[in-house]
């Protein structure tokens, strides 16, 4: 196997028998990166020279969990001194003075940073096709779309440019890019990971999370990013968990729960088929599995679309022109600089998202809107809270078809329908996992969605974990 | 027959809270630093970035809402005003929307037509905004240059409700608001620095309706006597207007101090739809009954009690009592010399007086000048036993102000004791009696205000320092009998 392959844990394993130096893990991943980065295009900027920096400080953090791993950040991630772009035209010149908490914890535990990963505009978009510089390519076929809007993130794992990513995911930005580049992608109980640093596009849903080679890995990389942080005051207090004592073969007497109204929505067939096999699967190992009821998620898509672009007009109103990004030159008064700068600034499915949330929030339309979608909201949660009652998860499938072509969908309604299993996730708040669980006849991947309760993770871990094992194909590489 | 109309005036009054930190970040607040010194990435708005509510803030909020007579929330929450302006970094300021943290209050206000109690709808937190620097207006100064040291300073707004009928109450409103905002000691309420800020809503209605007229909202009135010249000229204007039968129309209005009147800023067109939604990123306040305890043993006795206290329990005219009352330093002071002195009434004479007198030409607060209370108590007791009269205790006070001496060791360095010891005056008073004999006649002949002159020449002689009560008596015992 090649170096850029290898997992977390086997690059530490082979690090602590002295098999492998963080130098040559740095330099076999920069060495990939040069191989196939023309095709894939993960990376908004490599940062070879922070990895090199963060390289040397190994002696330092030898006994921390990432040292010597080489890890890829989403660009809306914010990195001291580093381009912070989030894809969008707006941001292309800005580099921020501080770094986002999930930054310096990956410091602290001596990660080598190899890169800030492309991504749609904003995190608006569900194939990366929305960023503002270029596409993105699967690397299972590169005519396709790696998912989004951690599609660089998913891409760079997937193609072996970074040993494992932070996503981020406010409908599903990281389970689905994950399901359609065959790794691990977990998006955690809100609150669980620090958003401070985290360039905002709708702060009730917005989570960071790992995508990975496997479920070990996230289980690591969670050990590293979750926790308190008093500079987020949405995160939760508490204890924090070690993950990794979830890595567990074991799934008898785990009650899952199969959500008809999920699983009778229209959808590639091939999909729900490797889903279910899976299930059954589990269900072979022990797992007691049983049909569930759940409000329709078209429900949750609805209030989705109403919230989080509510939220994102507000977030995104800062970008102005006055402080820092692009600032459009045209301009005869400052309304004229506010405008015409947003007018430059902006792709459009970000403007559309803005207009439809400045509309949700208006005067005479915030009850009809902002207000009714937030009572969807908690009754799709009290829905989720009744299911958890009896069952430890629900599974569904992480998107409803393998990766799309790009350029395939040009109807943003078409593409909103892409997130409809994601999206009653972040609504309710809970943590889920997209893990690989086959591959559809054109040898495109696929990904299953294990939901869990609130602070559910270690159960969707072992159940992933236990799933893996089960159908062995985690080690299978997409080819460049 | 023409109609009477009656004046209708809320005040809308933002006060900047005196905590050291910022209300979402740890950034100093301190005024007069250089441009965008107290700023870092979270009061700067920068992507990504978070805010964090610093407890202090709240209780000062709280401290404010139950001086104010408020019930507080047990649960309240942040929400966002979304606006765009180059002074706001993040585009939408941190306010209160439906849940404040004060609602529900009253207080007490006194003008010379009488005593009323004005309603406090409700007091709410949020950050200030930056500051922009540019030639006259901002759609025509080539540049603007933004300074966000204030940016994320703390707010408390107070709204009231519209129970003023002139702009003498709203005056004395704002002045209440003002002493109690002082003795909590939360607020600089330095109108001129902006940290005291009034918006007033007028309107006129026929006297006897119930309904309100249209209103127009009155900004810019940057003194206390603008507020009150602002209202004037606003309620003259519609007044004014009604009376030629035309309409008022409901708009932004701005009080130019220069031109002495006020003028129209924008329609109700033109008015702002901020998009109030509830902040994503600040979990719900939660106050419980602890902690609002904690608070009101915060509070000291507030201006209106101890104005009170002072004419019913020491006696002071109603005059003494506002003057002492109106500064906090002021009545702390008056406070702290009773402790050791028991004359109110004496007291105060000589506040009001000297004290007040020399405080005003140095412009010192009452504990900038050498003068400390205990020294003060020790004079007075120094006059009550004869040891200076009165006239010399105003050279020794104006010394003591002067110097920060204690008054015996002026008295002492100064040679300037009372003499009282009739043995050594006799020389003096006989030598008096000598050298003015026309008034010795006088006296003789009964003109007791002759004695008057007398004992103004021993004064005289002795520089102010003998007993004038002693020499009087002496007098008359040598001339009458
Ligand atoms: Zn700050």
């Amino acid at each position: 196997m090649n170096i850029y392959d290898l997992t977390i844990h086997e690059l530490k394993e082979k690090i602590a028998a002295g098999e492998l130096t963080p130098a040559e893990i740095k330099k076999a991943y920069a060495d990939r990166i040069n191989e196939v980065e023309d095709r894939v295009k993960s990376y908004v900027t490599v940062t070879d020279e922070l990895a090199e920096q963060d390289l040397a400080e190994y002696e330092n953090k030898k006994e921390a969990l990432l040292a010597g791993i080489p890890i890829a950040v989403k660009d809306n991630m914010s990195t001291d001194g580093i381009k912070t772009s989030c894809g969008s035209k707006m941001l292309e010149n800005y580099n921020p003075p501080y770094n986002a908490t999930v930054v310096e914890k990956l410091n602290a535990a001596g990660a080598v940073i190899m890169g800030k990963t492309n991504m749609d505009e904003f995190a608006m978009g569900s194939s990366t096709e929305n960023s503002a510089f270029f596409d993105t390519h699967n690397p299972w076929n590169l005519n396709h779309a790696p998912g989004g809007s951690s599609g660089g993130s998913a891409a760079a794992v997937a193609a072996g440019e970074c040993a494992a990513a932070l996503g981020s995911d406010t409908g599903g930005s990281i389970r689905q890019p994950a399901s359609y580049c065959g790794v691990v992608g977990l998006k955690p109980t809100y609150g669980m990971v620090s958003r401070y640093g985290l360039v905002a596009f709708a702060s009730s849903l917005d989570q960071i999370g790992p995508i990975t080679k496997d479920v070990e890995d996230s289980a690591i990389l969670m050990n590293v990013i979750a926790g308190h942080d008093p500079k987020d005051s949405t995160s939760i207090a508490g204890q924090k968990e070690d993950y990794t004592k979830y890595l567990k073969e074991d799934v008898s007497g785990m009650k899952i729960g199969i959500p008809e109204e999920y699983f009778n929505l229209e959808f590639d067939e091939e999909v729900k088929a490797s889903v279910l096999a899976a299930v059954e699967k589990l269900k072979e190992a022990g797992a007691e599995v049983e049909t569930v009821h759940m409000t329709d998620a078209s429900y949750a898509l609805a209030a989705y679309y109403v919230i989080a672009p509510a939220e994102a007009s507000s977030n995104l109103a800062r970008y102005d022109g006055v402080r820092y990004g692009l600032r459009s030159e045209q301009a005869a008064d400052v309304s004229e600089m506010f405008t015409n700068t947003r007018h430059e600034g902006f792709g459009d499915e970000v403007k559309r998202r803005i207009m439809i949330g400045t509309y949700a929030l208006s005067s005479g339309y915030y009850d009809a809107y902002y207000l009714k979608a937030q009572k969807v909201r908690t009754l799709i949660k009290d829905d989720f809270d009744r299911i958890f009652n009896d069952f430890d998860l629900i599974i569904t499938p992480t998107a409803p078809s393998t990766a799309i072509e790009l350029g395939s969908k040009s109807d943003p309604l078409e593409m909103y329908h892409t997130d409809i299993f994601t999206v009653p996730i972040n609504i309710a708040g809970v943590p889920a996992m997209s893990v690989p669980c086959g591959f559809d006849s054109s040898e495109m991947p696929i990904g299953l969605q294990l939901i869990g309760p609130h602070f559910g993770e270690g159960k969707i871990i072992q159940a992933a974990y236990t799933l893996e094992k089960l159908l062995n194909i985690n080690e299978k590489r997409a080819e460049l | 027959m023409t109609t009477k109309y009656e004046t209708v005036i809320g005040l809308e009054v933002h006060v900047q809270l005196n905590t050291e930190s910022k209300i979402f970040c740890g950034c100093s607040t301190e005024f007069g630093k250089e441009p965008n010194e107290n700023t870092c990435p979270v009061c700067l708005g920068l992507p990504g970035t978070l805010p964090v509510l610093n407890k202090k803030v709240v209780d000062y909020a709280i401290m404010a809402g139950l001086a104010l007579n408020c019930d507080i929330a047990e649960y309240s929450k942040f929400d966002r005003k979304n606006y765009f302006y180059p002074d706001l970094p993040k585009a939408y300021q941190i306010s209160q929307f439906d849940l404040p943290v004060a609602e529900n209050g009253e207080i007490e206000i006194e003008t010379e037509a009488g005593i009323f109690n004005i309603g406090v709808t409700r007091v709410h937190l949020e950050e200030d905004a930056g500051k922009l620097i540019h030639e006259g207006s901002i759609d025509k100064s080539k540049g603007s240059l933004v300074d966000y040291n204030r940016t994320g300073v703390p707010l408390i707004e107070i709204v009231s409700e519209p129970d003023m009928r002139t702009p003498a109450q709203a005056k004395a409103y704002l002045t209440e608001l003002k002493m109690i905002m002082e003795y909590l000691d939360i607020s600089d309420c330095n109108m001129e620095e902006g940290s005291l800020r009034c918006d007033a809503n007028v309107s006129l209605r026929p006297v006897g309706q119930e309904e309100f007229g249209i209103k127009a909202e009155l900004k810019n009135m940057n003194s206390f006597s603008a507020v009150e010249k602002g209202l004037e000229y606003e309620v003259k204007r519609q007044q004014g207007l009604l009376d030629e039968g035309k309409k008022v129309v409901q708009e932004t209005r701005t009080w130019d101090e220069s031109l002495n009147k006020t003028i129209s800023m924008r329609g109700k067109e033109e008015a702002h739809d901020y998009r109030y939604f509830p902040e994503p990123d600040l979990v719900p306040l939660e106050i419980d009954a602890a902690w609002k305890e904690e608070m009101r043993k915060e509070i000291p006795e507030l201006p209106r009690e101890k104005y009170k206290r002072f004419i019913f329990e020491l006696g002071l005219p109603e005059y003494d009592a506002g003057v002492l009352t109106g500064d906090k330093d002021l009545s702390v002071f008056f406070e702290e010399v009773l402790s050791d002195y028991d004359d109110p009434k004496n007291l105060s004479n000589w506040m009001m007086g000297e004290f007040l007198r020399l405080l005003n030409e140095n412009s010192h607060s009452p504990f900038e000048s050498g003068v400390s209370p205990i020294n003060l108590a020790k004079m007075l007791k120094m006059i009550d036993q004869d040891i200076i009269s009165g006239k010399i205790a105003k050279e020794v006070f104006e010394k003591m102000y002067n110097s920060g001496k204690d008054p015996e060791t002026i008295v002492e360095e100064e040679g300037l004791k009372q003499i009282s010891d009739q043995d050594e005056l006799d020389n003096i008073v006989d030598a008096i009696i000598e050298d003015n004999p026309e008034a010795v006649e006088d006296v003789e002949n009964g003109k007791e205000r002759a004695i008057g002159f007398l004992v103004g020449q021993v004064m005289k002689e002795t520089r102010g320092k003998a007993n004038p009560g002693l020499v009087n008596q002496m007098l008359r015992d040598k001339l009458m009998n």
